[in-house]
C-alpha cells in the first residue's frame, strides 16, 4: 500500500510531479490555496500509486515523502 | 518503508525559487550525495552570486557566500586551508562564466581538489533574465530583445568543452534534469564528482543543463521541454573528460 | 634580545607574519613588493605552509577570504593599481568580518603610474578601500623594523576586532635593507566559533556572509559594525611625537616622509624654530586627539607628505581647520628632500633666518 505525504505549505503548485506521475494520482487542488498562495498538490488518485516516487523525483522543493 | 523523503544535508526550509525551477532538484541530489556519502560533517559549500545566492541557507553543512565569480578562488583558500575538508561551489552561468570566468578555468589548471556544480539555464534569473554567456543563438532575453545576434555579441560559451582541454580538470560532465532519467544520471554525475575529491582524484565540474521558466517566459512543463528541444542539441550531454578511471589503472 | 639580521622591508614582513602564525599567502606580482611573494614561496613549503601564485589579485584576495573563513592567519601583498584590484575583497571581508592582513606597498599613480615610492592610496586605504561602510585597520610602518612589528601586530589587532589589517607602506620602505630584530611573543589567536571548519554534525551550520537582504538587518550590522570602530578610536590609535613639547610648528608625517622630516626638524632645531611632529603609527584610527592637543600650542601644521595633500584634510579635521596649513609633498614616485622640507618650516617660521 503505497503512501505519499505532502508539506503542502511548501508547494508551488508548478505541477511537474503532476505531469510526471504515470498513474495520473495526483492534480493541483483547484479548490485550494496555500499559505503562499499556490494551488498545492494533492493525491486524488491513490489506489493506483504504485510508490515509483517520480514525483518527488521531479519536485523542486522536496515536499513529498514516499512510502512503501 | 520511506521510498523517498527529503535528504538530512538539506534544510527543512522553504527555497526562494520560482516554481518549477530546478534549481531546487539539484540542491536535493547535492544533498542526497552528501548524505549517502556521510560528509555533512565536514563539508565546506560555497554559494554564488545569482539565483542561487541564498544556497547558503538551504544546506545544513557549513556554508560561505562568495563575491560574484569568485567561488572557485574562496574554494581555492578553503581546501588549501583544511585539504581534509570536502568543498564545493554552487554557481550559475553568469557566475561561472561571464565574471568568474578565469577563477574557474585557473582552479581546474590548478587541479584544485574541489567540486563545482554548474547550473547552466541560459540566463541571468535573480536580475530579471538578462543574456547570459551561455544564452543560445536567438535567444530572446531583456539584453538581447531581439534574440542574441552573434555577429554582435559573439556566441554561448560551452564550459566542458572548453575546460576539457585544460590538462589540469579531471572530471566533466554534463548532465540536465529535466525528466525523471536524467535526474537519476546527473545524480550519479554529482556523486562521482563529490567521490573523485573524498578520493583525491582533483578537479571535478558537473554542468547541470537547468531551466527558468519565469525568464524563458514559459509554463515549468514548456520549460523541461525547452531544454530537450533547444538546450541539449547545443549543449550535448555527456562525459567531457574522465582522467579519473585512468588514475585508478595506475 | 634576538640577534638582528639585515633584512629588506619586504622580507621583513613576510618572516614576521611567519612568526605570527600566518602559513597561507596568495599574491600577485607586482613591483615594488614581489620580494614577499618570493620570500613565501621560498619559505612556506619548508614549514607545511602555503604559497599560491593566483590568477589575479582578484583571485588571491578571494584565496584569503575562503582561508580567513576557516579561522587560519592568511595574508596577501600588492601595490596600489593591485589593491584597486582587491577593492572588491576587501568589502566583502568587511561585510563577513573576517580578519586578515592586507600588505600595500604603494607606488605612484593614478592608473598604472609608475614603479617609485608614493603615500598616493592615503584616502583608499583610511576611507575608501571598498564599497560600503567599512574602515580597515591601516598601520604606517617607517623602518624596517616597524614592517616586522606591525605586521605580527596586525594580525592580533585583525583577529581581535575580526576585521583586515592594512600594512601601508611604500616602494622605499619595502625595498630599503635595515637591521631588525625578531623577536615577537605572537598572543594566542583567539577562538573562532564562527569558523567553516565543518559541523562535525555537533552544531548548526556556520554561515560566513555580507548577504542582509532585509535593510534592517544590514542597518544593524552596520551600526554593531560601527561600535566596533569606535572602540578602536578610543583603544588602539598608536603614533609617535618628535620634539613635540614646546612645538609651535607641527609636522604631520607618516612612513618614509616622516624620516626626511626628521632631518629637517633637527637642521630647524638649530636654528631655534620650536617645530616637532606628530607620526601617526596607525592611519586609522587617526590619532586625532593628539593633532588637536597639539594645536594648542602650534599655529602651524606641515603635511610632509607623498601624495596631493591626502593626509592634510585629516590634519584639518582633527584640528577643527583652527591653525594655519602647509602642504610640503611631491609625488609620482619623487621624495620630499629635507631642503624643500626645511624650508617650508623656516618659511611657516616667519621666513629664512
Amino acid at each position: 500500500m503505497a503512501k505519499l505525504t505532502f508539506k503542502t505549505d511548501k508547494c508551488k503548485g508548478c505541477g511537474l510531479c503532476v505531469d510526471v506521475c504515470p498513474k495520473k494520482v495526483l492534480t493541483l487542488a483547484a479548490d485550494k490555496i496555500n499559505a503562499k498562495g499556490h494551488h498545492p498538490v494533492e493525491a486524488v488518485n491513490m489506489d493506483d500509486c504504485i510508490a515509483c516516487a517520480f514525483c518527488a523525483t521531479m519536485c523542486p522543493d522536496c515536499i513529498i515523502t514516499v512510502e512503501r | 518503508m520511506v521510498v523517498f523523503e527529503k535528504p538530512h544535508a538539506l534544510a527543512d526550509v522553504p527555497l526562494h525559487y520560482c516554481p518549477g525551477c530546478t534549481h531546487g532538484i539539484v540542491h536535493r541530489l547535492v544533498a542526497e550525495v552528501i548524505d549517502e556519502l556521510g560528509i555533512e560533517g565536514k563539508t565546506i559549500g560555497i554559494a554564488p552570486v545569482g539565483c542561487s545566492v541564498m544556497a547558503y541557507n538551504y544546506f545544513n553543512c557549513d556554508m560561505i557566500e562568495a563575491a560574484h565569480g569568485r567561488a572557485p578562488a574562496v574554494a581555492t583558500g578553503v581546501k588549501r586551508a583544511n585539504p581534509e575538508n570536502i568543498v564545493f561551489t554552487y554557481q550559475g552561468d553568469g557566475d561561472l562564466a561571464s565574471i568568474g570566468m578565469a577563477e574557474t578555468v585557473h582552479s581546474a589548471a590548478r587541479n584544485e581538489n574541489i567540486t563545482i556544480i554548474f547550473i547552466n539555464n541560459a540566463i541571468y534569473g535573480m536580475t530579471g533574465g538578462q543574456m547570459a554567456p551561455t544564452s543560445l543563438p536567438g535567444q530572446i532575453t531583456q539584453t538581447s530583445p531581439y534574440g542574441r545576434d552573434t555577429d554582435h555579441c559573439g556566441f554561448p560559451i560551452k564550459v566542458c568543452e572548453m575546460l576539457s582541454q585544460v590538462d589540469g580538470a579531471q572530471y566533466l560532465e554534463r548532465v540536465a534534469v529535466n525528466n525523471v532519467k536524467n535526474v537519476k544520471n546527473a545524480k550519479k554525475a554529482i556523486k562521482k564528482a563529490f567521490q573523485n575529491q573524498v578520493e583525491g582524484k582533483g578537479f571535478s565540474l558537473i554542468e547541470v543543463i537547468s531551466t527558468c521558466p519565469t525568464n524563458w517566459g514559459l509554463t515549468p512543463k514548456k520549460a523541461l521541454e525547452w531544454v530537450d528541444e533547444k538546450m541539449i542539441p547545443y549543449y550535448p550531454l555527456g562525459v567531457y573528460k574522465d582522467n579519473t578511471a585512468k588514475k585508478e589503472a595506475e | 634580545m634576538a640577534d638582528k639580521v639585515l633584512m629588506k622591508g619586504n622580507e621583513a614582513i613576510a618572516e614576521a607574519a611567519i612568526i605570527a602564525g600566518c602559513r597561507h599567502y596568495f599574491g600577485y606580482p607586482i613591483t615594488p613588493q614581489t620580494e614577499i611573494a618570493a620570500y613565501m614561496a621560498k619559505r612556506m613549503p619548508k614549514i607545511g605552509g602555503c604559497f599560491l601564485q593566483a590568477e589575479s589579485e582578484i583571485a588571491a584576495i578571494n584565496m584569503v577570504y575562503g582561508v580567513a573563513s576557516t579561522g587560519l592567519r592568511v595574508m596577501t601583498s600588492s601595490s596600489s593599481p593591485g589593491i584597486s584590484l582587491k577593492g572588491e575583497g576587501l568589502s566583502y571581508l568587511a561585510g563577513a568580518d573576517l580578519p586578515s592582513l592586507i600588505v600595500n606597498v604603494q607606488r605612484g599613480g593614478p592608473g598604472l603610474g609608475g614603479i617609485q615610492p608614493s603615500q598616493s592610496d592615503y584616502f583608499q586605504a583610511t576611507k575608501a578601500g571598498g564599497h560600503g561602510d567599512f574602515r580597515m585597520l591601516v598601520l604606517a610602518p617607517a623602518s624596517v623594523q616597524e614592517m616586522a612589528d606591525l605586521t605580527v601586530k596586525g594580525f592580533e589587532l585583525a583577529d581581535k576586532y575580526r576585521m583586515t589589517s592594512m600594512i601601508l607602506a611604500d616602494g622605499t620602505m619595502g625595498q630599503m635593507m635595515e637591521p631588525v630584530a625578531l623577536d615577537y611573543d605572537v598572543k594566542p589567536m583567539p577562538e573562532k566559533p564562527w569558523a567553516t571548519t565543518g559541523t562535525k554534525m555537533e552544531r548548526e551550520h556556520n554561515i560566513v556572509n555580507s548577504l542582509f537582504l532585509q535593510p534592517d538587518a544590514l542597518e544593524k550590522s552596520n551600526l554593531e559594525r560601527y561600535d566596533r570602530y569606535s572602540y578602536i578610536e578610543e583603544n588602539e590609535v598608536m603614533y609617535e611625537e618628535y620634539m613635540m613639547d614646546d612645538a609651535e610648528i607641527c609636522i604631520a608625517a607618516f612612513g618614509i616622509a616622516s624620516r626626511v622630516a626628521k632631518n629637517a626638524i633637527v637642521e630647524a632645531r638649530k636654528q631655534g624654530i620650536k617645530v616637532g611632529m606628530i607620526r601617526p603609527i596607525t592611519l586609522w584610527p587617526f590619532p586625532t586627539k593628539v593633532f588637536e592637543k597639539a594645536a594648542e600650542k602650534a599655529h602651524t601644521f606641515i603635511s610632509v607628505e607623498l601624495s596631493m595633500g591626502q593626509m592634510l584634510e585629516d590634519v584639518k579635521l582633527a584640528t577643527k581647520c583652527k591653525g594655519e596649513y602647509v602642504l610640503c609633498n611631491r609625488v609620482g614616485g619623487m621624495i620630499p628632500s629635507p631642503e624643500e622640507v626645511l624650508a617650508a618650516i623656516e618659511k611657516a617660521n616667519g621666513g629664512a633666518k
